[in-house]
């Protein structure tokens, strides 16, 4: 049933990672790197998402769209393992999984960057990147191998801006916050990357600085989902789009089958006719169910 | 529903342009905001670029320790001109013993202070240790004195380890918890003191044991003195050395070896000038009194161990963690209960030993020990030095630095004989003073 899922399509699946990826994660074959299996999910009698079925495959980014309320939020909770979906389940790498708490998530190798971010500012770069996991030599914290580490990541993803990881957070830029705060997730192994309005809060400058980050990390063979409003990003870095509406995936496909318009008419009355190639799979119908949170 | 979403945007582009315009400056001037907050040790190549790095610091506010250092020369020199006895070697020595239960109540209250906790209640739970450990050696119980010591500081550290509890599962502000463990405690140091019978009698337990009675004012032979001092020095440059050449051969960047030397010499002349003044015989009569204090040493120890915990470990990592960003620190999987109770765990443990060497200074236990002064004190010593009452931000060596300043007043103020009246009012205005230093210049770099 697994790799039947993604045979159905047509369209070419799993960008085989760049030779030069330090130990990416492989998307074996046709198996995506997560699959989400018919999720639903309902707080008592509101119910918040149905039948979401969606490969999230390795290399790539998937953005994913929709207005307030469509169950964005409730949907990357559910892959973080903070909500238990109510119906349907995550295959990760082929293998079903339930997630019972974030815990489950992180050690499978999800991590999910929220729009705080979650970063002390009083403490440095390093400091930030390995919280939690930090290095030992003799009981006492290896400074010397962290910050090796902490740098090595940093250059993997191209980030360059920052003139030393040994700054306080508090110091940086909110584009080299959210550069840091993806390092941190990189940094603890993770092979799918959950960003939350990465770009909300940030200027222009920043707001490249990035994209090219996320860009950076899906040529790492790193899958990222990025949910986002801004549809101008969306475009720019997705290669997969999905998008939600009133709790239903109204569209999924290759972003070249979407254009900005097909895009928002899906997020507005969840369908379009401008879909170029109609919408490669089963979007929902229109039929309302009743409001998301989200 | 989407209107404030699409509104969002719009507001922020203002601000937006003016981050990416800050940050184009940046690039072009070189290292301006970057150098200015980051440590001059990791930007620094050479002794020059190393001065200027530290000067942009003091200047855009992350003046560190200098404030205190000026304030304690010009609280010094003041004391020194009306009174030229301040300087000499006994009151030197004198202000050694007196500063360091000071020092000690700053370094505990610093544990809850990292959190934005605060320890109320450590003044009197200090006071139960001191009674506990000097009923223990008192001449009708023949504990071993290792036992009593242990004892006393055991029960400090469950004492407070039982407030963290209290303030962690029943969530309730540590203000509240430790304030009644103020006025709790008071109780308990009363009860306990009428339970030991003859021994406490009249409210003191004198102290009888030799130990304990030397711990502070006993004076360490000269030339174990001048031993002291010599190791410290060598240990100090042989770490810094080693961690700077080990830091060099993986590449990364370290402090100039000039800056380096700078520092030791630093150190060792200070050192050099307390231990030549107090190996100095103080003595008018015809015994010798010479030799540093034995509670100097012990300070210093205790600043060592406690700058490796909180600097150099995983728990003084998560103590910062928690203190700046406790829901950044339970994502990453920080029991944030587990630090808390050790936090004011180990406010009790350097607690338990204030009491013992409160007691070594005084030479008894009294059962109105000024607990709620002490408390007071604590907290404005760690706050002179640096600490902030938010959490996340202050040094060890910051709560010694305050809690020397808070010692050097209360002995200045005797010296002058302006009693408590004048002793209050200084503590308060230094207090004050350094508090406003803080905040101007915090707020001068967030302008700039």
């Amino acid at each position: 049933m697994v790799t039947n899922g993604s045979e159905d399509g047509t369209r070419p699946e799993g960008r085989v990672p760049s030779a030069s990826a330090p130990a990416g994660p492989e998307a074996n074959g046709d198996t995506p790197l997560l699959r989400l299996e018919n999720i639903g999910k309902s707080f008592g009698p509101v119910q918040a998402l149905s039948g979401i079925t969606l490969d999230i495959p390795a290399g790539k980014v998937t953005a994913l769209a929709g207005d307030n309320g469509a169950g964005k939020s409730t949907l990357i909770k559910c892959i973080a393992g903070i909500y238990q979906p109510t119906t349907g389940h995550l295959v990760w790498q082929g293998k079903p999984e339930h997630l019972h708490s974030p815990r489950d998530a992180t050690n499978l190798g999800i991590a999910t960057v929220y729009q705080d971010l979650a970063l002390a500012d009083n403490l440095d770069i390093v400091a930030n990147m390995l919280l939690g996991h930090e290095l030992t030599r003799f009981g006492l914290l290896d400074e010397i191998k962290m910050e090796i580490a902490a740098k090595k990541t940093l250059a993997d993803l191209r980030v360059t801006t920052v003139r030393s990881i040994r700054q306080p957070v508090g110091s940086l830029s909110g584009g080299q916050r959210q550069a840091v705060a993806v390092a941190k997730a990189v940094m603890q192994e993770a092979k799918l990357v959950i960003m939350d309005e990465p770009t909300a809060a940030l200027g222009v400058t920043q707001t490249e600085l990035v994209l090219s980050l996320i860009e950076q990390l899906a040529s790492t063979g790193h899958a990222v989902l990025v949910v986002s409003h801004n549809l101008t990003d969306v475009f720019r870095v997705a290669d997969r789009l999905a998008v939600l509406y009133l709790g239903r995936l109204a569209a999924v496909g290759p972003k070249e089958e979407f254009d900005t318009a097909s895009v928002v008419d899906l997020m507005t009355t969840g369908a379009s006719a401008r879909l170029r190639n109609g919408g490669s799979e089963p979007a929902a119908s229109g039929n309302v169910s009743s409001g998301a949170e989200g | 529903m989407s209107s404030p979403e699409s509104g969002e945007p719009a507001q922020e582009q203002p601000g937006s342009v003016a981050v990416a315009g800050e940050s184009e400056a940046t690039e072009a001037a070189g290292a301006s905001t970057i150098a200015q907050t980051s440590a001059p040790e990791v930007m620094a190549g050479s002794l020059g670029e190393y001065t200027r790095i530290w000067l942009r610091r003091v200047r855009s506010g992350e003046s560190g320790a200098l404030p205190v250092v000026i304030g304690l020369i010009i609280i010094g020199a003041y004391f020194q001109i009306r009174e030229p006895a301040f300087l000499s070697a006994g009151n030197i020595a004198n202000l050694m013993t007196q500063a360091g239960f000071i020092i000690t109540f700053c370094m505990a209250q610093t544990f809850p202070l990292l959190l934005g906790e605060i320890d109320l209640s450590l003044g009197f739970n200090a006071g139960i240790g001191g009674a506990i450990t000097l009923w223990m050696v008192a001449v009708a119980h023949p504990f071993p004195t290792w036992l009593a010591i242990l004892a006393g500081i055991a029960a400090c550290t469950a004492i407070a380890a039982i407030e963290g509890l209290i303030i962690v599962w029943l969530r309730i502000p540590s203000f509240v918890v430790t304030l009644a463990g103020l006025l709790g405690l008071n109780g308990v140091l009363l009860w306990l003191f009428e339970q030991t019978g003859s021994v406490g009698l009249g409210g003191v337990i004198q102290d009888h044991n030799g130990f304990i009675n030397g711990l502070v004012s006993n004076n360490v032979s000269p030339t174990a003195g001048w031993i002291i001092l010599i190791a410290a020095v060598a240990l100090a440059a042989v770490y810094l050395i080693f961690r700077d050449q080990r830091r060099r051969a993986h590449g990364l960047s370290a402090p100039p070896l000039s800056v380096t030397i700078l520092k030791l010499v630093f150190l060792a002349a200070v050192g050099l000038a307390l231990v030549l003044i107090l190996n100095h015989n103080r003595s008018s009569g015809v015994i010798p009194l010479e030799g540093v204090p034995w509670v100097v040493p012990i300070v210093l120890a205790m600043t060592v161990v406690l700058s490796v915990l909180l600097g150099r470990t995983k728990f003084g990592r998560y103590m910062y963690a928690v203190g700046g960003n406790a829901e950044a620190a339970r994502r990453a999987g920080v029991n944030l209960s587990r630090i808390r109770v050790l936090a004011f765990a180990m406010c009790g443990l350097i607690g338990g030993i204030t009491g013992i060497l409160y007691s070594s200074f005084l030479g008894s236990i009294s059962n109105n020990i000024a607990g709620g002064q002490y408390v007071l004190y604590s907290v404005a010593g760690a706050v002179i030095g640096g600490v902030s009452l938010f959490g996340g931000r202050g040094r060890i060596t910051g709560a010694v630095l305050g809690g020397f300043v808070v010692a050097v007043i209360y002995n200045g103020v005797i010296l002058l004989g302006l009693g408590a009246a004048g002793q209050y009012i200084w503590t308060a205005a230094v207090l004050l003073a350094a508090v406003t230093l803080d905040a101007l210049a915090r707020r001068g770099s967030t302008v700039t």
